[in-house]
């Protein structure tokens, strides 16, 4: 039966193409509109971007725990960035944290994962065809590129890339005179970044626009994969903070360039006194934050959305809460915004306003703990596959909760004057921001693949790379909470000039290596991603048996998704293991007058109403027949 | 020659991993098991998911106790002692969550791993659940922030009166100590009157500054309050002083301020940890470039008696450099030179 119908559609997606537009190389993988070929690109490019931060951060890692190595061996590579003695430059030190952070934070965490989960799931997942805009997805895609092509030139040119730390505080990062970074380099990272935040609110505007305007019939807001929800929240928080970004940008591009100042102020600096007065910093930090921090969430959301969707189906059970996942994602959406001064607890803003934070801040750790609760009682009575998507999401719940719970102590403004700017919380949001959302990009990509190339990844590789890396990060991670907690301040070059942190090297060392271990275990996934695109095994239709409607697709859809009608959603898309239903799950397709064995309650009672419906339906597709 | 052998080396790993991995697809192949729905892989997942639990929880355990001498840093002031019993309270209470979602996590997989015969329980919601576990995190953290918003309250204080004030400038890639001398009032200072030899930018203009003295480390007494008053010259820079749990960061054009009591003098430190070479430090914790790290002022904590002793023999900016009071306006440089003739005497 099964085989039947995808010999079918394979048929009618021929047909299909045959009288369609034939593409050529150029517009089907490069200049392409169609929404499942740019969420590839963004996961190409994302990936590439991976790596290098990746990279990035080994070099530095070298740096703290063998702070004696020579790297002469690195010079190829880096040239005058190594000193004669084989030590890595100080500035450039700065300039690769700097460059770790905005890489891993904006081109992977958010292009990265958003960029490739919304073009490719939003049309899939609520049956339309393409975005509501190819044209403005495709710029957005190329935008992406563009500020990828200027953020990678940066990293290349004599004074260094941007060093001022990714958050680019003023005035380090508008005085080229205080770090050579903050020239050219940081003019790269302005220019890079403003394409970025374009090729951002294209997106956004277009994922928002396409799941309100382009649900099929049948799909209400209520019948929407929890992955969808979390697509079309996180669009709406960037939509909304990334012009605050924007315009924090331009202003700081005003003081660097036309003498302005906005956020400089009674300066003094190599042997000069500046002419600038009456700027203020702090105005940057409460800016960039008021992006900074819905960012978190904007890297977090979708990842989350995506664990949703796994859980429930690998537990084959519906997602416990459906609604009170929504509403504390709807929460979560709100509380972003009205948060952002805890990152400035001890910026030397009025102590009022840190109260006022520090209790918003709280209050977003209910909705938090919500969805963890949640995702237990999902698991719980439930019959768990472990796909190596699934496990991938069960170490994102593992690190959401590790990394959500020290965030309870850096809320708490009182215990934050100690913690702040320190390895506790580099810990933190390694855990909670980094790693989960990392955890949720590859639990998607497991899950997606063969829906994205037709083909399935390697289990067996798949568990192998899981396992290296979720032991791999909490060894990363887990021990910095004790190196915070002893004091270590962030973005060090070295910590033996004070006493207070002239110890643990044993521990530091231990810390690099594992994180190399890690970083290494990541080919495993890159082989198996690119070997498996080629030469994995066939995928079927319906490979985890899922509910959702981008399995009712041809295994390889072509532009347009589906050949023939859209498919038509009556049900929610949880319908896990329900009681009398034959198979464990029911696509969202089979209406509920199909499955009478299984309704629940008032189900029953809504069978009626879809069956009027129906024959509504059908009275007018047979008027539309008989005019032709 | 070793390049090659080690490159010969990991070509020849590879090469087994590959011919591994192609063999065990094909097994899997023949045996059909890629058509079942769960493989043997499933169950080793499972108990992986207990081992993890097992091995990293004690190790956890074992590290947190072992080295807790290590990372609990010595408090050495008054409210340093508040933030740390709210820290730990919060570790506590964190931490059996932390260990009780952990444990769910991790047995659930092996409990319930699937199994054919079996059906998962369809259990799609339950609003009573929801309302406790959005009832219970919400009290608890209300607790939690209303504990935290006191100390925070208290911490952020306008100082007291009489706490002795001193004045820590940030700058690329040190820190510069003032203190305003007999009168506790500090002088004006302005940017651009910053020269070598008057680098905090001190406007003698102002009589205020007249008895303004620079000390290379930070002096304070101990069970005084003592106010910090915190600038920056260039950047932003942050005041880190560990012990003292305390920190603030340096704005230039804004000041900043941060006042404590401090409960232990460098002496008594010494003995509690044995270490005759103990300081306090302070360092700075908000990037600043390429020296950011090297930011280091010593703190000496001394006995009120010895500080009001330190503070008796200590010369004025223009003690020490007479130079400073030259361009002076006429009444202000007679100021200047009766407090320059006192010092003679």
């Amino acid at each position: 039966m099964a085989t039947a119908s995808v010999a079918h559609h394979d048929a009618a997606h021929h047909d299909h193409h045959e009288h369609e537009h034939h593409d050529n190389f150029i517009t089907k993988y490069i200049f392409t509109q169609d929404h499942k070929m740019i969420g590839k690109q963004f996961l190409v490019t994302g990936i590439f971007w991976a790596l290098i931060g990746g990279f990035l951060s080994i070099l530095f890692r070298l740096q703290l725990g063998f702070p004696d190595m020579n790297l002469e061996f690195l010079r190829p590579l880096l040239g005058g960035w190594i000193d004669e003695g084989g030590k890595l430059d100080p500035t450039f030190y700065l300039a690769l944290v700097t460059m770790h952070g905005t890489i891993m934070v904006f081109f992977v965490l958010t292009a990265g994962l958003s960029g490739t989960f919304s073009n490719f799931l939003i049309p899939l997942q609520i049956g339309a065809r393409d975005m509501a805009s190819g044209f403005m997805n495709m710029l957005s895609y190329w935008f992406f590129f563009l500020s990828s092509v200027v953020m990678f030139i940066s990293l290349f040119i004599k004074t260094g890339p941007a060093g001022g730390g990714w958050v680019v505080y003023p005035p380090l990062s508008a005085l080229e005179q205080a770090i050579p970074g903050s020239g050219l380099g940081m003019t790269l990272w302005l220019v890079a970044m403003t394409f970025f935040i374009a090729s951002s609110l294209l997106g956004g505007i277009n994922y928002i626009t396409t799941v309100i305007n382009l649900r099929t019939k049948g799909m209400s807001f209520s019948r929407l994969p929890l992955t969808i929800w979390a697509f079309f929240l996180t669009a709406v928080i960037g939509l909304l903070s990334f012009p605050v970004l924007f315009a924090a940008a331009l202003l700081l591009v005003f003081d660097r360039s036309f003498g302005t100042s906005f956020y400089l102020s009674d300066i003094y600096v190599a042997g000069e006194a500046l002419p600038n007065t009456g700027g203020s910093p702090v105005l940057f930090q409460h800016l960039f934050w008021f992006l900074g921090h819905p960012e978190v969430y904007i890297v977090l959301l979708p990842a989350l959305g995506i664990t949703s969707e796994v859980i429930a189906t690998n537990s084959r059970k519906p997602i416990f809460g459906y609604k009170a996942m929504i509403i504390s994602m709807l929460g979560i959406t709100i509380l972003s915004f009205i948060v952002w001064a805890h990152h400035m607890f001890v910026s030397g803003m009025n102590p009022f306003l840190g109260s006022i934070f520090m209790f918003l801040t709280l209050i977003i750790a209910v909705p938090s703990a919500v969805k963890v609760f949640n995702y237990l009682t999902t698991l719980w009575r439930g019959n768990l596959i472990f796909t190596p998507g699934m496990l991938f999401s069960i170490g994102l719940v593992s690190f959401f909760i590790s990394g959500g719970l020290t965030g309870i102590f850096l809320g708490n403004s009182a215990i934050d004057i100690q913690l702040h700017d320190t390895y506790f919380v580099v810990a933190h949001f390694h855990l909670v921001m980094g790693s989960a959302s990392f955890f949720g990009l590859l639990a998607g990509v497991y899950h997606w693949f063969p829906k994205m190339f037709g083909r399935m990844m390697d289990a067996r590789l798949g568990y192998i790379h899981f396992w290296l890396t979720f032991v791999g990060v909490y060894l990363v991670f887990f021990p910095m909470h004790y190196i915070g907690i002893a004091g270590f301040p962030r973005r060090y070059y070295s910590w033996t000039n004070f006493e207070f942190s002239n110890m643990y090297t044993d521990l530091n060392m231990f810390v690099s290596v594992a994180a190399i271990v890690t970083f290494s275990a990541q080919f495993i996934f890159l082989f198996n991603f690119f070997y498996s695109m080629y030469r994995g095994r066939k995928a079927t239709q319906n490979p985890w048996r899922s509910t959702t409607l981008e399995w009712t697709t041809p295994i390889e859809p072509g532009h347009g998704n589906w050949p023939g009608e859209i498919p038509t959603v009556y049900r929610w898309p949880y319908d896990y293991s329900k009681p009398g239903a034959a198979e464990d799950f029911i696509p969202q397709t089979v209406p509920l007058s199909q499955t009478p064995e299984s309704n629940l309650p008032h189900e029953q009672e809504q069978v009626k109403l879809e069956l009027e419906i129906m024959k509504e339906e059908e009275e007018v597709l047979v008027a539309n027949e008989s005019k032709h | 020659m070793y390049g090659f052998l080690i490159g010969v080396g990991v070509l020849l790993l590879l090469s087994i991993i590959w011919m591994v991995y192609r063999i065990q697809t094909l097994v899997s192949v023949v045996k059909g098991s890629d058509k079942k729905i769960v493989t043997g892989s499933n169950k080793i997942n499972a108990i992986l998911f207990v081992l993890f639990l097992l091995g990293f929880g004690f190790l956890m355990f074992w590290y947190s106790i072992k080295e807790f001498g290590n990372y609990q840093l010595p408090i050495a002031s008054e409210h340093g002692v508040v933030t740390d019993k709210l820290f730990w309270v919060t570790m506590a209470v964190t931490g059996v969550v932390f260990l009780i979602t952990h444990v769910l996590l991790f047995v659930f997989p092996y409990k319930y791993q699937y199994r054919e015969d079996r059906k998962a329980s369809f259990y799609p919601d339950n609003n009573k659940l929801e309302v406790i576990w959005t009832a219970v995190p919400g009290v608890v953290l209300a607790v939690l922030v209303i504990t935290g918003w006191m100390a925070w309250s208290d911490i952020t204080a306008p100082a007291p009166e009489k706490a002795h004030v001193v004045e820590i400038m940030g700058y690329q890639f040190a820190w510069e100590v003032r203190y305003p001398g007999k009168d506790n009032v500090l002088g004006d200072y302005d940017y651009r009157l910053i020269t070598a030899s008057n680098s905090h930018g001190v406007d003698f203009t102002d009589k205020n500054a007249l008895d303004d003295f620079p000390s290379p480390k930070v002096v304070i007494p101990k069970g005084e309050p003592v106010l910090f008053k915190i600038r920056a010259r260039d950047v932003l820079h942050s005041v880190f002083a560990p012990h003292m749990r305390l920190k603030m960061d340096a704005v230039p054009g804004m000041p900043t301020r941060f006042w404590f009591v401090p409960t232990k003098t460098t002496a008594e430190m010494r003995i509690e940890l044995n270490d005759p070479e103990f300081e306090y430090e302070i360092a700075c914790t908000e990037i600043c470039g390429r020296g950011h790290f090297s930011m280091k002022k010593v703190i000496e904590v001394v006995e009120p008696e010895a500080y009001q002793k330190w503070l008796a023999e200590q010369k004025s900016f223009i003690q020490q450099n007479p130079a400073l009071a030259e361009n002076l306006p006429a009444e202000m440089k007679e100021l200047a030179e009766i407090q320059l003739s006192e010092s003679k005497k």
